[in-house]
Protein backbone atom coordinates (compact mmCIF):
# COMPACT_ATOMS: atom_id res chain seq x y z
CA UNK A 1 0.00 0.00 0.00
CA UNK A 2 1.27 3.56 -0.74
CA UNK A 3 2.27 5.31 1.89
CA UNK A 4 1.07 9.01 2.42
CA UNK A 5 3.50 11.54 2.85
CA UNK A 6 3.53 13.42 6.17
CA UNK A 7 4.60 16.45 5.14
CA UNK A 8 4.17 19.28 2.31
CA UNK A 9 5.45 18.03 -0.72
CA UNK A 10 7.51 20.54 -3.09
CA UNK A 11 10.18 20.02 -5.65
CA UNK A 12 13.00 20.57 -3.41
CA UNK A 13 11.28 17.10 -1.60
CA UNK A 14 12.76 15.10 -4.19
CA UNK A 15 16.13 17.11 -4.87
CA UNK A 16 19.43 15.68 -3.36
CA UNK A 17 22.16 17.20 -1.86
CA UNK A 18 24.52 16.46 -5.01
CA UNK A 19 25.21 18.81 -7.05
CA UNK A 20 24.93 17.68 -11.16
CA UNK A 21 28.24 17.81 -12.86
CA UNK A 22 26.75 19.06 -16.04
CA UNK A 23 28.05 21.82 -18.07
CA UNK A 24 26.40 25.09 -17.11
CA UNK A 25 23.19 25.08 -19.83
CA UNK A 26 22.59 21.62 -20.85
CA UNK A 27 19.31 21.11 -21.22
CA UNK A 28 19.20 18.12 -18.72
CA UNK A 29 19.22 20.55 -15.58
CA UNK A 30 15.79 21.58 -16.51
CA UNK A 31 14.68 18.23 -16.81
CA UNK A 32 15.97 17.42 -13.37
CA UNK A 33 13.94 19.91 -12.61
CA UNK A 34 11.17 18.84 -14.37
CA UNK A 35 10.94 15.67 -13.03
CA UNK A 36 11.21 17.01 -9.58
CA UNK A 37 8.28 19.27 -10.23
CA UNK A 38 6.05 16.66 -11.80
CA UNK A 39 6.85 14.14 -8.82
CA UNK A 40 5.47 17.01 -6.21
CA UNK A 41 2.68 17.45 -8.57
CA UNK A 42 1.29 14.05 -8.24
CA UNK A 43 2.26 14.26 -4.49
CA UNK A 44 4.34 11.18 -4.77
CA UNK A 45 6.93 10.12 -1.84
CA UNK A 46 10.13 9.82 -2.40
CA UNK A 47 10.22 6.40 -1.23
CA UNK A 48 7.61 5.18 -3.56
CA UNK A 49 9.96 6.46 -6.74
CA UNK A 50 12.54 4.49 -8.53
CA UNK A 51 14.55 6.22 -11.25
CA UNK A 52 16.77 3.57 -13.31
CA UNK A 53 19.26 4.76 -15.92
CA UNK A 54 22.14 3.50 -18.22
CA UNK A 55 25.02 5.35 -19.16
CA UNK A 56 25.80 8.65 -19.85
CA UNK A 57 25.42 12.47 -19.21
CA UNK A 58 21.44 11.98 -18.48
CA UNK A 59 21.83 8.73 -16.55
CA UNK A 60 23.32 10.25 -14.23
CA UNK A 61 19.77 11.67 -13.00
CA UNK A 62 19.26 9.35 -10.23
CA UNK A 63 22.08 10.72 -8.11
CA UNK A 64 20.82 13.94 -8.05
CA UNK A 65 17.03 13.37 -6.67
CA UNK A 66 16.02 11.40 -3.24
CA UNK A 67 14.18 8.99 -4.83
CA UNK A 68 15.76 5.36 -5.28
CA UNK A 69 17.80 4.96 -7.94
CA UNK A 70 19.76 2.34 -9.75
CA UNK A 71 22.62 3.78 -12.13
CA UNK A 72 23.00 -0.13 -14.28
CA UNK A 73 25.20 -0.54 -17.20
CA UNK A 74 25.27 1.22 -20.82
CA UNK A 75 21.71 0.75 -22.61
CA UNK A 76 20.09 -1.74 -20.15
CA UNK A 77 18.20 0.49 -18.22
CA UNK A 78 15.15 -0.23 -19.33
CA UNK A 79 15.48 -4.23 -18.61
CA UNK A 80 16.19 -3.16 -15.09
CA UNK A 81 13.61 -0.91 -14.86
CA UNK A 82 11.03 -3.79 -16.15
CA UNK A 83 12.04 -6.56 -13.79
CA UNK A 84 11.68 -3.97 -11.11
CA UNK A 85 8.04 -2.50 -11.64
CA UNK A 86 7.25 -6.27 -12.37
CA UNK A 87 8.41 -7.04 -8.97
CA UNK A 88 7.29 -3.85 -7.11
CA UNK A 89 3.86 -2.85 -8.90
CA UNK A 90 3.02 -0.26 -6.30
CA UNK A 91 6.28 1.76 -6.69
CA UNK A 92 6.27 4.84 -9.78
CA UNK A 93 9.58 3.56 -12.04
CA UNK A 94 10.96 6.20 -14.29
CA UNK A 95 13.16 5.55 -16.58
CA UNK A 96 15.87 7.91 -17.52
CA UNK A 97 18.93 8.48 -20.59
CA UNK A 98 20.18 9.78 -23.58
CA UNK A 99 19.58 8.74 -27.03
CA UNK A 100 23.22 7.04 -27.12
CA UNK A 101 22.08 4.65 -24.19
CA UNK A 102 18.75 4.37 -25.60
CA UNK A 103 19.18 4.15 -29.09
CA UNK A 104 22.22 2.68 -29.93
CA UNK A 105 22.89 -0.26 -27.25
CA UNK A 106 19.57 0.19 -25.70
CA UNK A 107 17.79 0.17 -29.31
CA UNK A 108 16.85 -3.12 -28.98
CA UNK A 109 15.04 -2.98 -25.04
CA UNK A 110 13.63 0.07 -26.60
CA UNK A 111 11.46 -1.92 -28.79
CA UNK A 112 10.74 -4.74 -26.69
CA UNK A 113 9.65 -2.43 -23.30
CA UNK A 114 7.48 -0.25 -25.94
CA UNK A 115 6.24 -3.71 -26.79
CA UNK A 116 5.53 -5.40 -23.63
CA UNK A 117 3.73 -2.10 -22.05
CA UNK A 118 4.53 -2.49 -18.57
CA UNK A 119 3.94 0.50 -16.86
CA UNK A 120 6.84 2.76 -17.13
CA UNK A 121 7.81 6.10 -17.92
CA UNK A 122 11.09 6.79 -19.77
CA UNK A 123 12.69 9.90 -20.80
CA UNK A 124 15.36 10.51 -23.45
CA UNK A 125 17.12 13.33 -23.25
CA UNK A 126 17.60 13.48 -26.76
CA UNK A 127 21.14 15.91 -27.81
CA UNK A 128 21.90 13.91 -30.78
CA UNK A 129 25.34 13.09 -29.58
CA UNK A 130 27.36 10.87 -27.32
CA UNK A 131 28.44 14.30 -24.99
CA UNK A 132 30.28 12.07 -22.27
CA UNK A 133 32.38 10.84 -24.82
CA UNK A 134 33.05 13.73 -25.98
CA UNK A 135 31.21 14.30 -29.01
CA UNK A 136 30.51 11.21 -31.51
CA UNK A 137 27.80 10.74 -33.53
CA UNK A 138 24.65 9.25 -32.19
CA UNK A 139 21.80 7.38 -33.80
CA UNK A 140 19.72 10.74 -33.39
CA UNK A 141 22.85 12.91 -35.17
CA UNK A 142 21.94 14.59 -38.25
CA UNK A 143 23.73 12.18 -41.38
CA UNK A 144 25.51 15.68 -42.88
CA UNK A 145 27.04 16.72 -39.04
CA UNK A 146 30.60 17.46 -39.95
CA UNK A 147 32.49 17.07 -36.97
CA UNK A 148 36.61 16.35 -36.48
CA UNK A 149 34.75 12.68 -34.94
CA UNK A 150 32.92 12.19 -38.20
CA UNK A 151 34.46 14.87 -40.97
CA UNK A 152 31.23 15.56 -43.80
CA UNK A 153 28.52 13.71 -41.48
CA UNK A 154 28.06 10.03 -40.71
CA UNK A 155 25.81 9.90 -44.42
CA UNK A 156 23.45 7.23 -42.20
CA UNK A 157 19.63 8.01 -42.25
CA UNK A 158 19.27 9.28 -38.46
CA UNK A 159 16.69 6.57 -36.08
CA UNK A 160 13.27 8.52 -35.53
CA UNK A 161 12.51 7.28 -32.04
CA UNK A 162 8.77 8.39 -32.16
CA UNK A 163 7.87 6.13 -35.32
CA UNK A 164 9.81 3.53 -33.78
CA UNK A 165 8.33 3.98 -30.00
CA UNK A 166 4.71 3.61 -32.16
CA UNK A 167 4.92 0.70 -34.23
CA UNK A 168 6.68 -0.94 -31.29
CA UNK A 169 3.23 -0.53 -29.10
CA UNK A 170 4.20 2.66 -26.70
CA UNK A 171 1.03 3.48 -25.21
CA UNK A 172 1.82 7.44 -24.62
CA UNK A 173 4.02 8.84 -26.75
CA UNK A 174 5.18 12.81 -26.58
CA UNK A 175 7.68 15.05 -27.19
CA UNK A 176 9.03 18.26 -25.37
CA UNK A 177 12.00 20.76 -25.06
CA UNK A 178 14.40 21.13 -22.66
CA UNK A 179 13.83 25.37 -22.53
CA UNK A 180 10.42 24.43 -21.56
CA UNK A 181 10.84 22.81 -17.88
CA UNK A 182 7.03 23.46 -16.68
CA UNK A 183 5.98 22.65 -20.13
CA UNK A 184 7.81 18.96 -19.67
CA UNK A 185 6.85 18.91 -16.09
CA UNK A 186 3.26 18.61 -16.87
CA UNK A 187 4.11 16.59 -19.64
CA UNK A 188 5.73 13.91 -17.37
CA UNK A 189 2.90 14.18 -15.10
CA UNK A 190 0.58 12.55 -17.62
CA UNK A 191 3.34 10.33 -18.66
CA UNK A 192 2.91 8.87 -15.40
CA UNK A 193 -0.68 9.02 -15.08
CA UNK A 194 -1.00 7.26 -17.76
CA UNK A 195 -1.26 3.53 -17.84
CA UNK A 196 1.58 1.43 -20.01
CA UNK A 197 4.52 2.10 -21.30
CA UNK A 198 5.14 5.79 -21.66
CA UNK A 199 7.79 7.53 -23.47
CA UNK A 200 9.05 10.90 -24.10
CA UNK A 201 11.57 12.18 -25.88
CA UNK A 202 13.17 15.36 -24.43
CA UNK A 203 15.09 17.64 -27.07
CA UNK A 204 17.97 18.46 -24.62
CA UNK A 205 20.51 20.58 -26.70
CA UNK A 206 24.48 19.65 -25.29
CA UNK A 207 26.13 22.94 -25.12
CA UNK A 208 29.34 21.65 -25.17
CA UNK A 209 29.58 19.69 -28.07
CA UNK A 210 26.66 20.52 -30.25
CA UNK A 211 26.62 24.24 -29.37
CA UNK A 212 24.12 24.95 -32.73
CA UNK A 213 21.75 23.21 -30.43
CA UNK A 214 21.28 26.65 -28.69
CA UNK A 215 19.42 27.45 -31.58
CA UNK A 216 16.49 24.73 -31.01
CA UNK A 217 14.50 27.34 -29.07
CA UNK A 218 14.01 29.21 -32.33
CA UNK A 219 12.70 26.31 -34.15
CA UNK A 220 10.55 24.00 -31.56
CA UNK A 221 6.52 25.02 -31.75
CA UNK A 222 3.60 23.63 -30.16
CA UNK A 223 2.30 20.44 -32.17
CA UNK A 224 -0.37 22.27 -34.70
CA UNK A 225 -2.66 19.21 -34.48
CA UNK A 226 -4.04 17.41 -30.86
CA UNK A 227 -3.06 13.82 -29.52
CA UNK A 228 -4.67 10.66 -31.14
CA UNK A 229 -5.41 7.43 -29.77
CA UNK A 230 -5.52 5.88 -33.47
CA UNK A 231 -2.16 4.84 -34.50
CA UNK A 232 -2.70 4.99 -38.51
CA UNK A 233 -3.67 8.61 -37.76
CA UNK A 234 -0.39 9.27 -35.46
CA UNK A 235 1.64 7.69 -38.08
CA UNK A 236 0.71 9.70 -40.51
CA UNK A 237 1.98 12.81 -38.50
CA UNK A 238 4.70 11.54 -37.81
CA UNK A 239 4.97 11.71 -41.50
CA UNK A 240 5.50 15.14 -41.89
CA UNK A 241 7.09 15.47 -38.53
CA UNK A 242 10.50 17.40 -38.85
CA UNK A 243 11.76 16.63 -35.35
CA UNK A 244 10.39 19.97 -33.64
CA UNK A 245 6.29 19.81 -32.93
CA UNK A 246 6.29 19.79 -29.26
CA UNK A 247 2.95 17.87 -27.25
CA UNK A 248 1.58 14.71 -26.70
CA UNK A 249 1.21 12.54 -30.46
CA UNK A 250 -0.42 9.68 -29.17
CA UNK A 251 -2.36 8.23 -26.00
CA UNK A 252 -3.42 4.58 -26.24
CA UNK A 253 -5.06 2.27 -24.56
CA UNK A 254 -3.59 -0.98 -24.21
CA UNK A 255 -3.84 -2.45 -21.09
CA UNK A 256 -0.48 -2.54 -19.33
CA UNK A 257 1.42 -5.48 -19.20
CA UNK A 258 1.34 -6.50 -15.44
CA UNK A 259 2.34 -10.31 -14.26
CA UNK A 260 0.23 -12.08 -11.38
CA UNK A 261 1.79 -11.42 -8.09
CA UNK A 262 2.97 -15.16 -7.45
CA UNK A 263 2.29 -16.99 -4.47
CA UNK A 264 4.81 -16.70 -1.39
CA UNK A 265 7.23 -19.32 -1.50
CA UNK A 266 10.06 -20.49 0.84
CA UNK A 267 13.51 -21.29 -0.38
CA UNK A 268 13.11 -24.72 0.45
CA UNK A 269 10.31 -24.84 -2.28
CA UNK A 270 11.72 -23.58 -5.12
CA UNK A 271 14.62 -25.47 -4.56
CA UNK A 272 12.31 -28.62 -4.79
CA UNK A 273 11.22 -26.89 -7.91
CA UNK A 274 14.89 -26.53 -9.37
CA UNK A 275 15.53 -30.20 -8.67
CA UNK A 276 16.46 -32.49 -12.15
CA UNK B 1 -0.22 39.11 -6.00
CA UNK B 2 0.46 35.77 -6.03
CA UNK B 3 1.77 35.50 -9.19
CA UNK B 4 4.04 38.46 -8.63
CA UNK B 5 4.67 36.10 -5.53
CA UNK B 6 5.56 33.34 -7.87
CA UNK B 7 7.43 34.72 -10.31
CA UNK B 8 10.51 36.17 -7.59
CA UNK B 9 10.43 32.88 -6.34
CA UNK B 10 10.97 31.17 -9.41
CA UNK B 11 13.28 33.90 -10.51
CA UNK B 12 15.29 33.23 -7.18
CA UNK B 13 15.33 29.36 -7.67
CA UNK B 14 16.64 29.43 -11.11
CA UNK B 15 19.56 32.29 -10.14
CA UNK B 16 20.39 30.12 -7.33
CA UNK B 17 20.81 26.95 -9.75
CA UNK B 18 22.53 28.95 -12.26
CA UNK B 19 25.20 29.58 -9.46
CA UNK B 20 25.31 25.97 -8.39
CA UNK B 21 26.14 25.32 -12.30
CA UNK B 22 28.83 28.12 -12.18
CA UNK B 23 30.67 26.72 -9.16
CA UNK B 24 30.78 23.19 -10.43
CA UNK B 25 32.47 24.64 -13.38
CA UNK B 26 35.07 26.66 -11.09
CA UNK B 27 33.72 29.30 -12.73
CA UNK B 28 33.47 31.43 -8.78
CA UNK B 29 33.15 34.76 -9.79
CA UNK B 30 30.10 34.80 -12.00
CA UNK B 31 28.63 32.12 -9.24
CA UNK B 32 28.81 34.62 -6.62
CA UNK B 33 27.30 37.18 -8.90
CA UNK B 34 24.30 34.23 -9.18
CA UNK B 35 23.71 33.66 -6.09
CA UNK B 36 23.72 37.28 -4.78
CA UNK B 37 20.90 37.83 -7.59
CA UNK B 38 19.29 35.04 -6.19
CA UNK B 39 19.55 36.58 -3.00
CA UNK B 40 17.63 39.65 -4.57
CA UNK B 41 14.78 37.79 -5.82
CA UNK B 42 14.12 35.76 -3.00
CA UNK B 43 13.84 39.35 -1.18
CA UNK B 44 11.69 40.42 -3.72
CA UNK B 45 9.45 37.39 -2.78
CA UNK B 46 9.36 38.21 0.89
CA UNK B 47 8.41 41.77 0.79
CA UNK B 48 5.45 40.86 -1.23
CA UNK B 49 4.60 38.29 1.58
CA UNK B 50 5.01 40.83 3.81
CA UNK B 51 3.14 43.73 1.78
CA UNK B 52 0.19 41.06 1.56
CA UNK B 53 0.39 39.66 5.10
CA UNK B 54 0.26 36.14 4.03
CA UNK B 55 1.63 34.18 7.04
CA UNK B 56 2.36 31.41 4.39
CA UNK B 57 3.58 31.83 0.81
CA UNK B 58 0.86 30.75 -1.56
CA UNK B 59 1.67 26.96 -2.79
CA UNK B 60 0.95 25.68 -6.24
CA UNK B 61 1.04 28.92 -8.51
CA UNK B 62 3.02 28.44 -11.65
CA UNK B 63 4.25 31.35 -13.10
CA UNK B 64 2.52 32.80 -16.04
CA UNK B 65 4.57 32.35 -19.80
CA UNK B 66 5.39 36.18 -21.41
CA UNK B 67 7.50 36.37 -24.55
CA UNK B 68 8.69 32.52 -24.76
CA UNK B 69 8.55 29.59 -22.91
CA UNK B 70 9.83 30.36 -19.11
CA UNK B 71 8.69 32.53 -16.20
CA UNK B 72 8.23 36.39 -16.92
CA UNK B 73 11.46 36.99 -14.78
CA UNK B 74 12.98 33.58 -15.60
CA UNK B 75 16.49 33.37 -16.79
CA UNK B 76 17.09 30.59 -19.71
CA UNK B 77 19.49 27.76 -18.80
CA UNK B 78 20.40 27.79 -22.32
CA UNK B 79 21.96 31.61 -22.05
CA UNK B 80 25.03 30.09 -19.38
CA UNK B 81 28.32 29.61 -21.08
CA UNK B 82 31.03 27.98 -18.16
CA UNK B 83 33.77 30.73 -19.33
CA UNK B 84 31.13 33.91 -19.22
CA UNK B 85 32.00 37.04 -17.64
CA UNK B 86 29.92 39.04 -14.80
CA UNK B 87 28.86 40.99 -17.95
CA UNK B 88 26.93 38.51 -19.23
CA UNK B 89 25.39 37.00 -15.66
CA UNK B 90 23.85 40.73 -15.39
CA UNK B 91 23.18 41.10 -19.17
CA UNK B 92 20.76 37.87 -18.82
CA UNK B 93 19.40 39.90 -15.27
CA UNK B 94 18.74 42.77 -17.63
CA UNK B 95 16.97 41.43 -19.64
CA UNK B 96 15.06 39.50 -17.00
CA UNK B 97 13.90 43.04 -15.66
CA UNK B 98 12.80 44.27 -18.88
CA UNK B 99 10.54 41.74 -19.70
CA UNK B 100 8.81 41.72 -15.56
CA UNK B 101 8.29 45.54 -16.47
CA UNK B 102 7.07 45.25 -19.72
CA UNK B 103 4.77 42.27 -18.28
CA UNK B 104 3.13 44.39 -15.34
CA UNK B 105 2.76 47.27 -17.72
CA UNK B 106 0.33 45.34 -20.05
CA UNK B 107 -1.31 43.80 -17.06
CA UNK B 108 -2.21 47.27 -15.99
CA UNK B 109 -3.42 47.95 -19.52
CA UNK B 110 -5.95 45.29 -19.34
CA UNK B 111 -9.32 45.60 -18.40
CA UNK B 112 -9.31 44.03 -14.89
CA UNK B 113 -10.28 44.99 -11.82
CA UNK B 114 -9.03 48.32 -10.67
CA UNK B 115 -7.22 47.09 -7.45
CA UNK B 116 -5.16 44.06 -9.91
CA UNK B 117 -4.39 47.19 -12.60
CA UNK B 118 -3.48 49.13 -9.79
CA UNK B 119 -1.20 46.38 -8.59
CA UNK B 120 0.39 45.59 -11.80
CA UNK B 121 1.56 49.12 -12.23
CA UNK B 122 2.99 49.61 -9.13
CA UNK B 123 4.68 46.33 -10.07
CA UNK B 124 6.02 47.57 -13.22
CA UNK B 125 7.38 50.54 -11.47
CA UNK B 126 9.22 48.38 -9.05
CA UNK B 127 10.53 46.46 -12.16
CA UNK B 128 11.79 49.46 -13.77
CA UNK B 129 13.58 50.69 -10.55
CA UNK B 130 15.42 46.93 -10.93
CA UNK B 131 16.17 47.43 -14.53
CA UNK B 132 17.79 51.34 -13.52
CA UNK B 133 19.52 48.91 -10.94
CA UNK B 134 20.89 46.47 -13.50
CA UNK B 135 22.37 48.53 -16.23
CA UNK B 136 24.08 50.80 -13.07
CA UNK B 137 25.50 47.66 -12.08
CA UNK B 138 26.55 46.38 -15.96
CA UNK B 139 28.07 49.70 -16.00
CA UNK B 140 30.68 48.98 -13.29
CA UNK B 141 32.08 45.41 -14.78
CA UNK B 142 34.16 45.33 -17.55
CA UNK B 143 32.90 44.55 -21.00
CA UNK B 144 34.08 41.11 -22.54
CA UNK B 145 36.79 41.03 -24.93
CA UNK B 146 35.82 39.65 -28.32
CA UNK B 147 37.70 36.07 -27.18
CA UNK B 148 35.98 35.72 -23.71
CA UNK B 149 35.08 32.12 -24.65
CA UNK B 150 38.58 31.50 -25.88
CA UNK B 151 39.90 27.91 -24.31
CA UNK B 152 43.30 27.38 -24.55
CA UNK B 153 41.95 23.45 -23.55
CA UNK B 154 38.98 22.88 -24.85
CA UNK B 155 36.34 19.72 -24.23
CA UNK B 156 36.93 17.95 -27.23
CA UNK B 157 39.93 16.21 -26.88
CA UNK B 158 40.38 15.72 -31.00
CA UNK B 159 41.19 19.23 -31.53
Amino acid sequence: MTAMPAVAITPQTFKSDVKPVWCPGCGDYTVLSAITKALAMLELAPENVAIVSGIGCSSRIPAYTTCYGFHGVHGRALPAATGLKVARPELTVIVAGGDGDGYSIGGNHFLHACRRNVDLTYIVMDNRVYGMTKGQPSPTTEPDWDSKLAPEGTGLREFHPLVIALASGANFIARTFSGDPNGTAKLIVQAIRNPGFSFIEVLSPCVTFRPEQRGWKQLVRPSPVEPTDDPARAARRLMTDDGFNLGVLYVGNRKPYQPAKAPSAKPADLEREFAL
Amino acid sequence: MKQAYAMELEAAERYADFADQMEIANNREVAQLFRKLAGIEGKHARQILAQMGWKRAPLGVQPLRWEGLEGVETGEHLELHYLMKPFHALSIALKNEERAARFFAHVARQDLPGAVRDAAAEMAGEEREHVRWVKQWIARVPQPGTDWDRDPDPPNVND
